[in-house]
């Protein structure tokens, strides 16, 4: 137990800034999967292996001589055709089955994904240099890396763009029908095959926008995606589904969450207390669903 | 029905007899001397391991073309069959096994990583084969009484204490306040008891003592102490994503420290990764090309260098430099019992003292070797931005001066 954070305020201050930061760009990674959890009622294990092979891409550009920030365009383009390719080799044949199947597939996925990255692009960690330098806040007290500003920036305007997309489009639309009834929408003429595929290419697209950010931001590793994964899987049971405040808020949370632990409890616990929280938020869940079927009698 | 079960038995028998001629490679067959190695050749630790590879290749290569193994007035060629363990310390196991029951080899070269040596060397120790491993620094492999187990390198609770011996030095013999960042592991945990037995000896103060997930790559926390609490000397352990993250995080948050230890950095090829950022970083190593160390085989370790570039397209990091060496230390055991008797060998390399291009191997009842201290480099970078790591401790094989403190950044 270490309480600096509260012993100098800046450390506090600094920490919430960090957390804020973070928990933005989780929150993207967590949209996705809020996405494709709500329309397709599946839950996508391999969404931090996702985000992984995103990063390689920007990386890929960095090594090139391109700037890795040019990741951010490039790599949803790659990621929403690798999606459409995951969606049509397997996810359409799980589509409909219960969640355990869904989660079976995607979690072998995962697995094939981290073997053919470290075959691919071998077991280094890795990154992309950005080279966009520093803000120093109250008197060089408070750091904070522009590259985190520039994650937080580009998640917030992917966000956005796409909450307006859903509102106007075609496509939009026809996603947030499936989401709410695929049958009825279906009858209406909606063609739920291609909803399906492009649910999950934009999924995977904001995986690749994430990643990208990730290798500017921190580092990248094949076998790293797990606690992606398991980040944006709490946010979204947390803010439920369809609920984009929510998962932007909890989001935010769950990074300052991080943070304080990483401070209070050491960096060991860091990872440790997000799956502790995790543990909690599903027995509470489940008690409170219990009490509420026991009302219903 | 019956032309099927036929035809079941006979290919079954044909796969039994082809399985039969496998097992007939024994250690030593017509002039070869079977060594074997389960590698990670897949899965994290595979560019490790195959630098490892490379290291033992190059030996063998090396040796053989020069002569060979003379044992009994005869010679021999060293051969060696390889396994991928797939980074995995039960696979590593199960190959071990199989290496030794199956194909009857008599005589092992480790694997890479610390934790995958404590998963081998039970098996070799029970079935009496005796190992030279080349990768498994971490302290608890010595302390078990393996008798059939030699390590050429020197373990990891020396890793950095010449760091802090250093620190203390330059600070005119009184202790420093250190703060310490290490991954969860064995390897960096051993390393970090080494840091707690120097601060102890040194007096110095551990004013920080943070460990690291597995998964780490953000350690903004820790820094953020380190610039509230101003500490002498900063070490970080955490394989190639610590010295990456500390790097990164080090520079874009402006930290401010005057000695920063750390291992792993030519690993990480941290000076290519970063650039300049990377400037002033002590990193720990096994061995340096600079060093002067001298044999027969691969004359010193800027030949070694120069022949491993040619041969494999890089430079040697120390991971393959020792692995060469565990071939030397294999080939001189082998001469010096003048049989393949396998307790003969253990007593002979258990009695082994000699000197390659790698450095002095001696080795302590424990296994691991006594005669070569540890090198602390700096990554120090020329105005044009290219960077080089120089020897700067012990001052006996120095190539450079040691830059301390680190200047500011706001003056960088």
């Amino acid at each position: 137990m270490d309480f600096l954070v509260f012993q100098y305020p800046m450390i506090t201050i600094q920490a919430c800034l960090d957390g804020l930061l973070l928990g933005i760009l989780f929150a993207l990674i967590a949209y996705g999967m809020a996405l494709q959890w709500g329309v397709m009622n599946i839950i996508n294990i391999a969404q931090g292996d996702l985000v992984i092979l995103g990063g390689y891409i920007a990386y890929f550009m960095y090594l090139y001589g391109i700037h890795p920030a040019w990741g951010v365009i490039v790599s949803p383009i790659i990621m929403y055709f690798v999606g459409i390719a995951i969606y049509k080799l397997v996810i359409n044949k799980v589509v409909d089955r219960d969640l355990f199947i869904s989660i079976l597939a995607t979690f072998g996925i995962s697995i094939l994904f981290m073997q053919l990255m470290n075959f691919a692009f071998g077991a280094d960690v890795v990154l992309a240099n950005s080279g966009y330098g520093t803000t120093m806040l109250f008197d060089n007290n408070v750091v904070l890396p522009n590259s985190k500003i520039f994650s937080a920036f580009i998640s917030i305007v992917f966000a956005i763009c796409l909450v307006v997309y859903m509102k106007r489009s075609k496509l939009g639309r026809a996603i947030r029908a499936t989401a709410q009834n695929a049958r009825a929408a279906k009858i209406l003429g909606v063609d739920t095959e291609k909803v399906y595929a492009a649910t999950f290419g934009i999924n995977a697209a904001l995986c690749g926008v994430a990643g990208a950010l990730i290798s500017i931001t921190f580092t990248i590793h094949p076998y790293m995606g797990l606690p992606y994964t398991i980040r944006s899987f709490m946010i979204v049971i947390v803010a439920g589904l369809g609920n984009l405040p929510g998962v932007a808020m909890s989001g935010m949370g769950l990074g300052v969450f991080e943070e304080f632990a990483d401070y209070i409890l050491g960096t060991e616990f860091r990872i440790g207390s997000v799956f502790l929280l995790l543990v909690l938020i599903l027995v509470y869940r489940r008690f409170k669903l219990s009490r509420k079927r026991e009302y219903l009698k | 029905m019956k032309i099927k079960n036929i035809l079941i038995t006979f290919v079954s028998a044909i796969a039994l007899l082809f399985s039969t001629s496998v097992v007939s490679f024994a250690k030593v067959v017509g002039d070869k001397i079977i060594l074997g190695a389960a590698i990670s050749l897949t899965g994290k630790y595979s560019s490790n391991g195959v630098h490892t590879q490379n290291g033992y290749n190059m030996a063998v290569d090396r040796i053989n073309s020069m002569g060979g193994v003379k044992v009994g007035g005869k010679t021999y060629k060293f051969d060696i069959i390889y396994y991928d363990d797939e980074s995995n310390p039960k696979r590593a196991a199960q190959l071990a096994e199989r290496l030794i029951s199956q194909d009857k080899v008599e005589f092992m070269l480790g694997p890479y990583s610390s934790g995958l040596t404590k998963a081998i060397a039970p098996v070799t120790e029970k079935y009496g084969v005796p190992m030279v491993e080349a990768n498994g620094a971490s302290r608890s492999l010595f302390t078990k009484g393996y008798k059939y187990l030699f390590a050429v390198l020197a373990p990891a609770n020396l890793y950095l204490d010449v760091a802090i011996r250093t620190a203390v030095e330059l600070n005119g013999g009184k202790g420093v306040r250190i703060a310490q960042a290490f991954e969860q592991d064995a390897f960096s945990q051993d390393v970090r008891l080494g840091i707690l037995d120097a601060a102890k000896e040194t007096g110095s103060e551990i004013i920080i003592d943070d460990k690291l997930p597995k998964e780490l790559n953000d350690m903004a926390a820790t820094l953020v102490k380190v610039k509230q609490m101003k500490p002498d000397v900063l070490v970080v352990s955490g394989h190639t994503k610590g010295a990456l993250t500390a790097i990164r995080q080090i520079s874009e948050m402006k930290v401010d420290v005057p000695m920063l230890a750390m291992t792993h950095c030519d690993a990480a090829k941290l000076s290519k990764q970063h650039g300049k950022n990377s400037q002033y970083a002590l990193c720990a190593s096994q061995w340096h090309k600079t060093l002067t160390y001298k044999d027969d085989f691969f004359k010193d370790g800027m030949t070694y260098a120069a022949d491993f570039e040619k041969e494999f397209g890089y430079d040697p990091p120390y991971q393959s430099a020792e692995s060469s060496a565990a071939l030397l230390v294999f080939k001189d055991a082998f001469e010096r019992a003048n049989t393949f008797d396998q307790k003969k060998v253990r007593d002979a390399l258990a009695a082994t003292n000699m000197q390659t291009f790698y450095g002095n191997i001696k080795f302590a009842p424990g296994g691991q070797n006594v005669d070569k201290p540890m090198v602390l480099f700096q990554v120090m970078c020329d105005d044009a931005g290219k960077c080089e790591n120089k020897v700067v401790a012990p001052l006996k094989w120095a190539s450079a001066e040691l830059i301390h403190p680190i200047p500011k950044w706001s003056k960088r």
